[in-house]
């Protein structure tokens, strides 16, 4: 029995092994399936993606594209988990947070020779996925935050839009709108409390930094980021212009007056719901910024057809393609970012919100913060600044103990 | 075929043997069963930990015990321990005491009393997601629990934000989507206790009380054991509910057990050390759990 025990043991440690070193069968022939992983099962989003395959099934029959919908909330970890259980995807969306661990592991095949057109993508749309001056990934969707307002709801308390579009000014009007409509003001759209980095959204209008760009120097305890964060607590505990911790409202069912989202959300206005319109971040006392959301596609080295996944690349990133999936994620192509362009793809967008919000966000906007090793920093920021999130907050304290959490990550 | 042949067929296949073959024939798929889900995985997991493991890199590094190094001066593990013995001190004592009270209360010869029997075990058998995610919308600041205390007045607090109060609803929560189960089983071992008993310490003049402590506790005392074997080996697997209700939060004030090795391995990439952790784990399960069986010779009757 002891014989047999070892033996069965040994066979599924090699089995689990050899999963491990992955596998590429591109050269075979026969019909094969690609498994594309995305965060999004939103209908709008899956039907672009549906007929773009269905449209390289034509021309590539024996090549069937899956796109696999993984939640938001975990996506990193399941396709982390994937790959561990020797079930990488042939191709992966690969969220801006975790970019610089796939990017630097060599987790993904370089893309130089699969982008058509590599020139046409925007340096800084690029500056994420590349390594050693290769593609890593490609910048499938690189989208800035703006502001969606719900111009009925502002209507109905009796609030205009601010001529100055300051954060002075947005946090007001949130504030008033909330207690006169009984609704929310402002929702930090995915933050909930728990995903700080789309505080970026708010705290790089005091010019702060969770980290210097060499990711060595923690920023949170400095004066800029204590100064917006202070500016933020208010917002919330006095002001009473964000939903508080717990407090749950969405935007896009009329339930706040507004929301800071990227464009992909659009799609999630109802026709004939509410009147809204679409601007960029208001300004800080540092002034006019953006701040970019970006969703790279990378082809995992561990799939199991990863030439192949790399053909398809090609033609979903294609110039052609990129321009329809500019409906819903800005394309990195130089020669796609103008409004008239944006415009064909964006109906429910008029051409000067594409040119405020997109346009120019893509050309002065800073990529939301990522690190090596993101999941354990993410972590240890979001546990530092649970302490912030209550009336009477020692806002120094709290901010110089997120520094002492994640200097030791920092330093690794 | 010759008689002696025959013979000695008839004598190797005796009533004993066709017994054991039929028995080792129903046992093989459990057995292998286990070897494969339950054995093999254990060694697996033991293999790992003595491995430092990056998915993304591709690197499977043997590194000896220093992940169990690692573990000994983790600075996060005291606080890790902590959590998770509240969860399961909680989760055990609650689940147990109101299983029981709701077993002996419903084992009253009453009208309604199937009803609610039916109605304290239905979230068994509800999707454990499901259930979390529901009271998850319940426990917000402006869910239903603090509108049901606003209407008689108290301003309740924000149950899963608030480092007091986060871990006692996550039990909460548990306790009552589980206490049916131990409720039914508490009934069924309360439905054996013979009545002659009952009967005989009534006339003897027995208050219900002693009755209880002296007769039906020692009678269902080992559905006792099993409720609390059971009880408290689940309570260390907590995850979903965590998962779903505080992802650790806040603070690190629910990050127990399971959800750090989880975080460790799945989250941090760090797959050796989560295996290290999930060895903790096990030792932690097979060390009370024989705790709990030599126990009972002191207190579960039949058993002294």
């Amino acid at each position: 029995m002891r014989r047999l025990l070892s033996g069965i043991a040994v066979a599924a440690l090699l089995g689990s092994l050899t999963a491990c070193g992955g596998g590429d069968d591109a050269g075979s022939d026969g019909p094969i399936t690609l498994r594309m992983t995305t965060w999004s099962a939103n209908p709008a989003h899956v039907q672009l993606f549906d007929a773009i395959a269905a449209e390289y099934k034509a021309t590539h029959p024996d090549v069937t594209v899956k796109f696999d919908a993984l939640p938001i909330d975990n996506y990193t970890t399941t396709v982390t988990t994937q790959i561990a259980g020797g079930n990488a995807p042939d191709i992966a969306w690969i969220l801006e947070g975790s970019a610089p661990d796939f990017v630097a592991s060599g987790a993904l095949e370089p893309l130089d020779d699969s982008i058509e057109n590599v020139a046409d993508l925007a340096p800084a749309a690029t500056a994420l996925w590349k390594q050693d001056g290769k593609l890593m990934a490609y910048p499938f969707s690189t989208s800035p935050f703006g502001v969606f307002v719900n111009t009925d709801l502002l209507k109905k308390a009796g609030v205009t839009l601010p001529a100055e579009w300051t954060w002075e000014n947005v946090i007001t009007a949130a504030g008033t709108v909330a207690a006169k409509t009984g609704k929310q003001g402002l929702v930090i759209r995915d933050f909930d409390y728990k995903d700080w980095t789309n505080l970026a959204t708010v705290f790089r209008g005091w010019d702060a930094e969770a980290w210097t760009a060499d990711g060595k120097t923690c920023g949170f305890d400095q004066q800029p980021m204590i100064d917006a964060m202070t500016f933020l607590h208010k917002a919330i505990f006095t002001g009473k212009a964000l939903p508080a911790p717990g407090v749950a409202a969405d935007f896009f069912a009329g339930e706040s007056a507004m929301t800071i989202a990227q464009i992909s959300r659009t799609s999630l206005l109802k026709e004939g719901g509410f009147g809204w319109t679409l601007v960029p971040l208001p300004a800080g006392p540092a002034g006019e910024y953006s701040v970019i959301g970006q969703g790279g596609l990378g082809v995992l080295k561990k799939g199991k057809h990863a030439a192949a996944a790399a053909e398809f690349v090609t033609f979903f990133t294609s110039p052609a393609n990129s321009a329809k999936l500019a409906q819903f994620f800005p394309p990195p192509r130089q020669s796609q970012l103008d409004a008239a362009t944006l415009a064909k793809a964006n109906p429910l967008l008029k051409p000067d919100q594409l040119q405020n919000v997109v346009i120019d966000g893509i050309a002065d906007g800073v990529v939301k913060p990522s690190h090596t090793g993101s999941a354990e920093l993410n972590q240890a920021v979001r546990a530092g600044l649970d302490p912030l999130w209550k009336p009477g907050a020692d806002i120094p304290g709290v901010l110089k103990g997120v520094c002492t959490a994640i200097n030791p990550l920092l330093a690794k | 075929m010759t008689v002696g042949s025959a013979l000695i067929r008839r004598r190797f296949w005796t009533t004993r043997r066709r017994d054991q073959l039929t028995a080792y024939v129903f046992i093989t798929p459990a057995l292998l069963g286990s070897l494969a889900f339950v054995f093999v995985p254990l060694v697996l997991v033991v293999w790992y930990s003595l491995h430092e493991w990056n998915v993304l890199a591709d690197t499977f590094t043997f590194v000896g015990a220093e992940n169990y190094r690692k573990l000994a001066d983790d600075p996060n593990v005291p606080a890790v321990l902590r959590a998770t013995a509240f969860f399961s001190i909680g989760l055990v004592v609650l689940n147990l005491a109101l299983a029981l009270l709701l077993a002996v209360l419903l084992n009253q010869k009453l009208r309604g009393t199937t009803v609610f029997r039916v109605l304290f075990f239905s979230p068994v058998v509800v999707s454990l997601l499901a259930w979390t995610i529901v009271w998850g919308f319940l426990l917000q600041d402006n869910g239903g629990i603090n509108g049901l205390l606003d209407t008689i007045g108290i301003d309740g607090p924000n149950w899963l934000r608030s480092g007091g109060t986060a871990m006692a609803a996550v039990v909460i929560v548990q306790v009552f989507k589980n206490v049916g189960l131990n409720m039914v089983l508490f009934l069924a071992a309360l439905q054996g206790v013979p009545q002659d008993l009952y009967e005989a310490a009534r006339t003897d003049g027995a208050s219900p009380w002693t009755i209880f402590r002296r007769i039906t506790l020692p009678l269902i005392s080992p559905t006792v054991l099993l409720t609390s074997i059971i009880t408290v080996v689940g309570s260390l697997q907590v995850f979903a509910q965590i998962s779903v209700l505080t992802q650790g939060g806040p603070g690190t004030s629910t990050t127990v057990l399971v959800y750090y090795l989880y975080q460790q391995a799945f989250q941090f990439h760090a797959f050796g050390y989560g295996a290290t952790l999930s060895v903790l784990l096990f030792l932690i399960v097979l060390a009370l759990t024989v705790l709990q069986w030599q126990m009972r010779k002191r207190w579960v009757f039949h058993e002294h």
